[in-house]
């Protein structure tokens, strides 16, 4: 060993030295990991999956679509944000899908993204028959990650007459419903008030069930 | 409570959740660098007392002398070899994918793009041209990638200490063990930091497990397919060691990464937390605290005013298609919110991590145009960990030598003179990333093969492609990721560039240490500048604005100024 030349030396040096810190950094330390957060944290570290009628469903930090086979949104259920994460090679996927993550990317100035929020603003002013300066943000924007589970309370609320008429319950019962998912800043200062969609739907179809779903 | 007053409460929690670590992280780090040495000759020289049994194992295992001291030369040979057999490691990890266990499937990543993540994990950038869920299984990501999420971040350490070391020291050509700082750096700082992180994010709500992707039905009768994996473990050592490589494509900005509003101040207070704590640990080492809360000061008015700059615009959300909408939402998460992704962006541009959890590319032009600005300063304040600390030295040794020139004095700082040789060094360290950023930018944006996947028209095309290797220099990793970077192209520059931007930098400020341990310490007169008080964190900070933020202005001036002021 010592009747290398230093410069190979080095280098081996550098190799044992990579190896070693591959186990112990990359095979070792998310094992212990995993295995601890498997038995600690069991719903966490599998994604925090949600059920309906015992079956898993989604996860409650992963947007779906509510839309039928052609990508038209279902008027009973509350809508998520539009989403960019698709597959852009196929036609059916319309958004929220996690092998896809990401965002529009679009800038600020873009002619692209001012006829895609344009856009938006009509179909949903058309949906559930708003003025289009009464839609919030969120409902025209993409989110970074193209899985934003949440939307605003302003955009819950506005969606709250259309998901009544469409189930035949009182807009005042589903107005009620919303307010018990709204969540607010975690300690008061943390982050932004909003409404989880999809615990939000599967507590709407447990207790307004939309004649023929 | 309003939106800016929360996000403003976010931020004074940030402070002082990060004031209550500076003083016991900061002294534990300089105590795990050997900065607690006596006043002998060979105890203030010797690396560190002693060694823990796991260590002296590695050092067995690896047949290194711990006691062996460096000089810089041999240190710089040190830390390329360690890095050159990474590239070759991580390149060849990626190219073989298909064969390993637990690589979902996944396909051997394509040569360039393999080059190019690997001269990226390996220089601390983590710019990433794959989208993670769909081209990098389990194996790539915790065995390849993360491990270099660790290394490069205890190299960037390493070498912030070697250079502290260079004051601390006299009349030697020593500078310290590269490989027992390296172990060190993991074994004792980076390890239980992340264990601790980790747990804390997996508790929150990040993903945590080895389950191959599945597919569920959903509510309305769809299908989705949810996607794992050892996530929670490897957000950790991302943001502590400020990587930045995000396990799926959309970084931290996707909820399994980070679920909620509490693991996204979490997730920042990750990224500042060693970065801030570095200046303490210097203060300890050069046994003067006062010289380490001076450059904190630096630190944290620069952070402070990006902060406070892209929250500004953000709000105010200037743009046609923000104004359009009401917000600017486009990029940004509901739960996160203006104040909460204007936090992330400023701490992760002015540290060198580059993680996102909102897309800088549909910020409002002068938010993404501070974005640019903070990494173009040379992430400096706090700056990335250990890179942040080398840097401000250098230009901190550039502020006296102004300062000498100012009153006729050879300069001096910290009891070492700043002569010729040692300002040879921090000249060309500072030379060295406009060099490059503006002649590969330059090159993209002359040549076809370099604007044809721009994505976005007019200025924003500019400032896409001046981001672009703005960070890859800087080794930060955001993007304006609406430019097609997965080319041939910019796989191939950009490896180079990120190798170029950390390396020569690294090499040039441990040939300045080197240079300063040999010196004998020449006592304080009353011609010296008191580098401890406001007048000097004043002097650093014009320096730093004028002599790095100077050097962009025409490039800003075409890209965002271009597009803001329209």
């Amino acid at each position: 060993m010592n009747r290398l030349p230093g410069i190979v030396r080095q280098h081996l040096a550098a190799l044992r030295m990579l190896i070693v810190f591959t186990i112990v950094c990359g095979i070792a330390y998310p094992l212990v990991m995993v295995g601890v957060s498997q038995v600690v944290f069991h719903n966490q570290a599998n994604g925090s999956l949600v059920s309906y009628k015992g079956k898993v469903v989604g996860s409650s930090l992963l947007c779906q679509e509510f839309t039928d086979a052609k990508g038209n949104p279902l008027p009973q259920y509350f809508q998520p944000r539009p989403s960019e994460a698709a597959n852009p090679e196929s036609k059916t996927d319309y958004g929220c899908d996690p092998l896809f993550s990401g965002a529009s990317n679009l800038g600020p100035d873009n002619p692209i993204l001012v006829q895609d929020i344009k856009e938006r603003q009509q179909q949903i002013a058309a949906f559930d028959h708003v003025k289009i300066s009464q839609i919030p943000a969120d409902a025209v924007t993409t989110s970074g990650s193209g899985l934003d589970p949440d939307i605003s309370p302003a955009n819950a609320y506005m969606q709250v007459d259309r998901v009544a008429a469409a189930r035949h319950a009182s807009p005042a019962a589903i107005r009620a419903l919303v307010a018990q998912f709204v969540q607010g800043r975690t300690l008061g200062f943390l982050g932004e008030p909003r409404v989880d969609v999809l615990t939000l739907n599967i507590a709407l179809d447990e207790k307004y069930p939309a004649s023929g779903s | 409570m309003n939106s800016s007053l929360a996000g403003w409460l976010q931020v004074a929690l940030l402070v002082a959740a990060l004031a209550a670590c500076y003083v016991p992280l900061g002294n534990y780090m300089a105590r795990i660098f050997g900065g607690t040495g006596g006043s002998s000759p060979r105890a203030s020289n010797s690396t560190t007392d002693k060694h823990l049994r796991a260590e002296r194992a590695i050092f067995r295992l690896t047949g290194i002398d711990p006691d062996a001291d460096q000089k810089w030369s041999t240190y710089v040979r040190s830390l390329l070899a360690f890095s050159a057999v990474s590239v070759l490691f991580l390149y060849g990890f990626e190219r073989l994918q298909r064969y390993l266990m637990l690589s979902l499937h996944m396909a051997n990543v394509p040569p360039a793009l393999s080059w190019n993540t690997a001269a990226s994990f390996v220089t601390n950038t983590n710019w990433q041209n794959y989208s993670g869920e769909s081209t990098m299984g389990y194996a790539v990501q915790m065995a390849g990638l993360a491990v270099q999420n660790f290394m490069s971040a205890a190299v960037g350490l390493c070498v912030a200490m070697a250079m502290i070391r260079g004051f601390t020291r006299s009349r030697t050509d020593k500078l310290g063990n590269f490989w027992v700082d390296l172990t060190h750096c993991v074994v004792r700082l980076l390890l239980p930091l992340s264990i601790i992180a980790g747990l804390i994010l997996i508790a929150g709500g990040a993903v945590e497990n080895l389950t191959a992707y599945h597919a569920v039905n959903t509510l309305a009768g769809g299908h989705q397919t949810i996607v794992g994996g050892p996530v929670g473990s490897q957000e950790a050592i991302k943001d502590l060691g400020n990587n930045g490589g995000g396990f799926y494509n959309a970084n931290s900005s996707h909820p399994f990464e980070n679920p909620n509003p509490f693991t996204n101040w979490f997730e920042i207070f990750l990224l500042l937390l060693i970065p801030f704590s570095t200046p303490r640990a210097f203060g300890k080492m050069v046994k003067d605290n006062r010289q380490g809360y001076a450059l904190l000061a630096v630190m944290v008015i620069i952070w402070l005013a990006a902060v406070g700059g892209i929250s500004f615009f953000e709000g105010q959300h200037a743009g046609v298609a923000p104004q359009l909408a009401h917000s600017a939402m486009e990029g940004k998460e509901v739960a996160f919110g203006g104040p909460g992704s204007s936090l992330f962006a400023a701490s992760t541009t002015t540290t060198s991590t580059g993680s996102v959890n909102s897309f800088h590319d549909s910020f409002t032009p002068f938010g993404g145009g501070i974005a640019l600005f903070d990494i173009a300063l040379g992430e400096i304040a706090p700056g990335g960990i250990g890179a942040g600390m080398y840097g401000i030295l250098v230009l901190a040794i550039v502020t006296v030598f102004v300062a000498g020139l100012m009153v006729g004095r050879t300069p001096e700082y910290l009891g070492k003179k700043i002569r010729p040789t040692e300002m040879k060094y921090a000249a060309l360290y500072f030379l060295t990333l406009p060099t490059i950023i503006l002649t590969s930018a330059g090159l993209s944006l002359g040549l076809k093969i370099g604007t044809s996947r721009i994505d976005n028209p007019g200025p924003h095309g500019l400032t896409e492609i001046m981001y672009a290797f703005t960070s890859m220099a800087n080794n930060n990793g955001s993007a304006f990721a609406g430019l097609g970077t997965n080319t041939t192209w910019y796989n191939t520059v950009g490896g180079i560039v990120m190798l170029l931007g950390r390396f020569a930098p690294e090499i040039f400020a441990l040939g300045l240490a080197g240079s300063l341990a040999r010196q004998q310490p020449v006592p304080a007169s009353a011609g010296t500048l008191d580098t401890r008080k406001p007048l000097f964190v004043g002097m650093l900070i014009a320096v730093i604005l004028v002599l790095v933020g100077l050097t962009y202005f025409p490039a800003l001036a075409l890209g965002p100024f271009a597009e803001g002021l329209h």
